[in-house]
């Protein structure tokens, strides 16, 4: 049990420091969560077709944040900033100038309907669009990132147009 | 009595045997489970008789099976009512034959002293009365559904003359309230043993070509990153974790090379990267989207989706790049291309009045049939033989995962956990 216990502080200490963002390409590196031990007390191997589980652990937590909102919500099929989230935008630009050591990850989101991929391809157009907008307000592009969650992580339960407006946004997420 | 194993094993049992060095165990997680739809045309009536000794077991023998050659499409099961006949032991062929069937299975189990197991089973055609061989596996209790899927392999050949898939693996995404878990099962979805916990998302878990390593897209730095991941030791790598979204790999063919789509210039677009990292070529130049790479299995071309007509269809161009030429035609909403390990056929998801529903093209003819009447279908992905596809869908509101034979006519759910059930990947032939 101890070495369970061991063996999970590893893997939480391991995730905490490779999760922060890095803004600029990383290079590709090796990174090996922590195996988690399930042979038995006989310890005389793996069956065939034995799989090693491995558990990341949590994702940290988010940085400092302005007051007011921070997401910006959009049509169905679209990626056009509407003009009531303007001011989104711009508090949150003014936010980000004033401090340059600010990094900020904008997070495209679409609703349920559709492919995963695909609706990831369309989140980042989203997102995208959010920092395109941010970058025209004087934001240095090297404080953005533009990510997507596709449909995976959606705000509002349900499957009519009350729930999918909620869950079609792009969420600046400050880090 | 006993009968000798023959000193001379079959290539399987040699497989089976290789694992066969300890006692390592998993609890049975869900309950036995083969659901069928539909009605084939041309299925070969078989029994598959109770195994003597395998009523001590946590699942029967005959049992795992008799719903793998179900679950093909190409076998009709005839109730065999619990009479145990062991592998040493003539049946009455004639009343077999009077049941309805045309071959049987019989068989037996023993634990060894040193705590193996060892299963026999002898194929019958019942028809004719003529024994049709036998065969073996020793293996440790963790391996006993493996030896099971063994024989519905050995059956399927024998009686089809083509190879089965029941020993292959499926891997899979399941989300419980907020946790997420990749798992490699067995390919009827039985045994999952889980290869990746994660508190964010995971999706797109891709078999490389060997079956040891899956490459997926995890969030868990709350972004997409592409990583790939040896399930036997545990051991993960980065492949893509570039500014922006990292996301769809495919494995080249020669397991060398994955295709990804990336969004560090710009937009989503498809790029191969190295599969021990780096050497990030650019493989497509549009000002739409560009995603989901899936290699041609003689790795001559790569089939993707674009909507750089407006719309989302499948493309196809050179592996290096180059021109692209434009693969579905009906509908506006063609995603998620995959293809049969033959070259023949492609399966992709098409949404029809609102409706995402499992297509298949014939790529010889272009000719495209409709598979399914649900309304929510997902990630299509051949078993590697080519003759059954497992994708996700929803049924009664929950997730679930589905195989279906290529004419759409049988129909089986895969047992699965509690919660969401998602992103299945069939993996190849074991190496």
């Amino acid at each position: 049990m101890r070495r369970l216990f061991l063996a999970l502080g590893v893997s939480v200490l391991l995730s905490a420091c490779t999760s922060a963002v890095k803004l600029d390409d990383s290079k590709v590196e090796d990174k090996t969560g922590t195996a988690v031990s399930k042979t038995g007390a006989d310890g005389t191997g793996a069956a065939k077709t034995d799989v090693k589980p491995v558990d990341v652990g949590d994702s940290k937590k988010d940085g400092m944040a302005p007051n007011g909102p921070r997401i910006v919500y959009f049509d169905y099929d679209s990626y056009v900033i509407k003009p009531e989230f303007q001011a989104v935008i711009d508090a949150n630009a003014r936010h980000i100038k004033a401090d340059k050591t600010r990094k900020v990850v904008i997070e495209g989101h679409t609703d349920e309907r559709g492919g995963r991929e695909y609706n990831l391809a369309l989140g980042q157009r989203r997102s995208e669009a959010v920092r395109r907008a941010l970058t025209l307000l004087g934001v240095p592009d090297g404080q953005l990132e533009a990510v997507s969650f596709g449909k995976e992580k959606p705000v509002a339960a349900g499957s009519d147009e009350s729930a999918w407006s909620r869950n079609r946004r792009a969420e600046i997420s400050y880090r | 009595m006993t009968v000798r194993i023959p000193d001379h094993f079959s290539p399987l049992r040699r497989a089976a045997l290789l694992g066969a060095t300890s006692l390592v165990s998993m609890p049975v997680l869900s309950q036995f489970r083969v659901e069928i739809s539909g009605v084939g045309m041309t299925q070969l009536p078989i029994s598959v008789a109770a195994f003597r000794g395998e009523e001590a077991l946590a699942q029967r023998i005959s049992a795992i099976v008799q719903a793998d050659l179900e679950r093909s499409g190409q076998f009709r099961a005839i109730d065999a009512a619990g009479v145990v006949i062991d592998e040493s032991t003539r049946p009455d062929a004639s009343a077999w034959r009077q049941k309805g069937a045309d071959s049987l299975v019989t068989g037996s189990v023993n634990r060894l002293a040193d705590g193996r197991f060892d299963v026999r089973f002898r194929l019958w055609d019942v028809v004719r009365g003529k024994d049709l061989g036998r065969d073996g596996y020793l293996v440790v209790q963790g391996d006993l559904r493996l030896a099971a899927h063994f024989i519905s392999d050995a059956v399927y050949e024998k009686l089809t003359g083509e190879k089965g898939v029941f020993s292959t693996r499926i891997a899979y995404v399941t989300k419980v309230a907020k946790s997420y878990n990749l798992w490699v099962a067995d390919a009827d979805g039985e045994n999952p043993r889980s290869a990746l916990a994660s508190p964010e998302p995971i999706i797109s878990p891709t078999w490389s070509p060997n079956g040891s390593q899956l490459a997926y897209v995890s969030f868990e730095s709350r972004k997409p990153v592409v990583y790939a991941h040896d399930v036997a030791t545990g051991k993960r790598r980065l492949i893509a974790n570039f500014k922006g979204s990292n996301s769809a790999p495919a494995w080249a063919p020669n397991g060398r090379t994955l295709a990804v789509t990336l969004s560090r210039d710009g937009g989503s677009q498809l790029f191969t990267v190295d599969a021990n990292g780096g050497d990030v070529r650019r493989l497509s130049q549009s000002s739409g989207i560009d995603t989901e790479p899936v290699y041609s299995p003689d790795g001559s071309s790569i089939f993707f989706v674009s909507d750089r007509g407006g719309a989302p269809q499948i493309y196809k161009m050179p592996a290096a790049g180059g021109d692209a030429q434009r693969v579905t035609f009906s509908g506006n909403y063609n995603i998620s291309p995959s293809l049969s390990p033959d070259g023949r056929w492609l399966a992709y998801i098409s949404r029809v009045n609102g409706a995402f529903k499992l297509h298949l093209m014939d790529l010889n003819s272009g000719t495209v049939t409709a598979l399914t009447d649900t309304a929510a279908d997902e990630s299509p992905s051949f078993a590697p033989n080519s003759r059954l596809i497992v994708y996700a869908t929803q049924q009664q509101g929950r997730e679930a995962l589905m195989t279906t034979t290529l004419d759409g006519k049988i129909k089986a759910r895969l047992a699965g956990q509690g919660g969401d059930i998602r992103e299945p990947d069939w993996g190849p032939f074991p190496k």
